[in-house]
């Protein structure tokens, strides 16, 4: 494998990943970091890192954007079409053999049975996390009722998540901008 | 024409995806669910129990699956997880391009700094919306809600996967 060329190196590094993290995100962040800093060496700890908290807070998925990164720094664009596209293929490949099959077997009593037990347990999934992230959002008492405003905003009142999105870069722009001019009244001395 | 709406929709989708995984659970649902109706919310579900024992993002899983089942067309699969990678593709190389000027940008770090505790309203969100009667039909729903939660939260280490099949193999026996 040596001699191959870093192209297919790239594609094949998350190919791997792709394919072998099952639930996706968090799960693959210490596979990337053993895979693209400890055993190729594309990159060094520290600027994986900050790449890393780049990757996620862009939008789009994290495994994604890791493999664009780590592509763009070792080849270029062509290497982050090669990455993106070696991260994607194994979950495209495995999520089109179900949906063919599925749609045959989703009308049997059998595997409607099945999900019915499984929905309820794919809610609870989703719940369960919220509790641990909420340290690492910095939720506080004095922040609590953002999250609690979001939740309500779209399940209650049903506005769609792309205006709470919008919403927020809107206001976090808004801030930045006000600080901005503050900061230059007060003679650069702040901040 | 449904294959323009479909490449719109996750273009829409690649575009405000932030937060992550579930983050991005409640616009997806949104978008697919409520606006096109290319699913329902019990299958919107099922998708959800699918990416969670598939490998890959949701993001991906999502638009390959109702790619397919929208248009009924392989075509439809590639379409759609082409549109949701696009925007990501623009951003993340802009900002590896210009990594030193946006690593200390005041707005990136607003951004992010405001995106966060959203993030955690938006996936409550989806959480709730799921909570219907599709999916909670009756008591044994419940029940299983009940225990998975409590596992999670207070057993560490286990796997959701395994936690997907046992209550797959409940829902065979007791229903």
């Amino acid at each position: 494998m040596k001699s191959a060329s870093p192209y297919f190196q790239l594609f094949w590094s998350f190919f791997k990943i792709g394919a072998f993290t099952l639930g996706g995100g968090y799960a693959m962040i210490a596979l990337f970091q053993r895979e693209v800093v400890e055993k190729r060496r594309w990159m060094e700890e520290k600027e994986f890192l900050e790449l890393l908290a780049i990757a996620q807070s862009a939008p789009g998925p994290i495994a994604l954007n890791t493999a664009i990164f780590t592509g763009y720094k070792t080849k270029g664009i062509w290497g982050s079409f090669v990455a993106g596209l070696g991260m994607a293929l194994p979950s495209f490949v495995a999520i089109l053999l179900i949906v063919y099959y599925f749609t045959d077997y989703k009308e049997q009593p059998g595997v409607e049975r099945v999900f019915k037990g499984i929905r309820p347990a794919v809610v609870a999934l989703i719940v369960a996390p919220l509790w641990k992230m909420r340290k690492t959002a910095g939720i506080s008492l004095k922040t609590i009722w953002i999250p609690v405003g979001v939740l309500l905003l779209i399940s209650l009142v049903g506005v769609s998540p792309v205006y709470v999105i919008l919403g927020t870069i809107l206001t976090a722009v808004c801030c930045a901008l006000w600080e901005g001019r503050r900061w230059k009244k007060m003679g650069g001395a702040a901040l | 024409m449904i294959y323009w709406q479909l490449f719109l929709t996750f273009l829409k989708i690649g575009v405000l995806g932030f937060g992550g995984g579930y983050a991005m659970l409640s616009l997806i649902q949104f978008e697919v669910v409520e606006q096109h109706q290319w699913i329902t919310a019990a299958g919107f579900t099922d998708i959800v129990a699918i990416s969670q024992t598939t490998p890959g993002p949701i993001a991906f899983n999502t638009a390959t699956y109702i790619g397919y089942s929208a248009t009924g067309s392989v075509w439809g699969s590639v379409l759609a997880t082409i549109a949701v990678c696009i925007p990501p593709f623009i951003i993340m190389l802009t900002l590896c391009r210009f990594f030193f000027v946006f690593r200390d940008n005041r707005y990136v770090k607003r951004i992010m700094g405001f995106i966060k505790p959203v993030a955690i309203g938006l996936i409550g969100a989806a959480a709730v919306l799921l909570m219907n009667r599709q999916n909670f039909g009756d008591r044994i729903s419940f029940i299983i809600f009940g225990i998975v939660l409590l596992t999670q939260l207070f057993v560490k280490k286990v796997n959701p996967i395994v936690l997907i099949v046992v209550a797959g193999v409940a829902g065979y026996f007791l229903y």
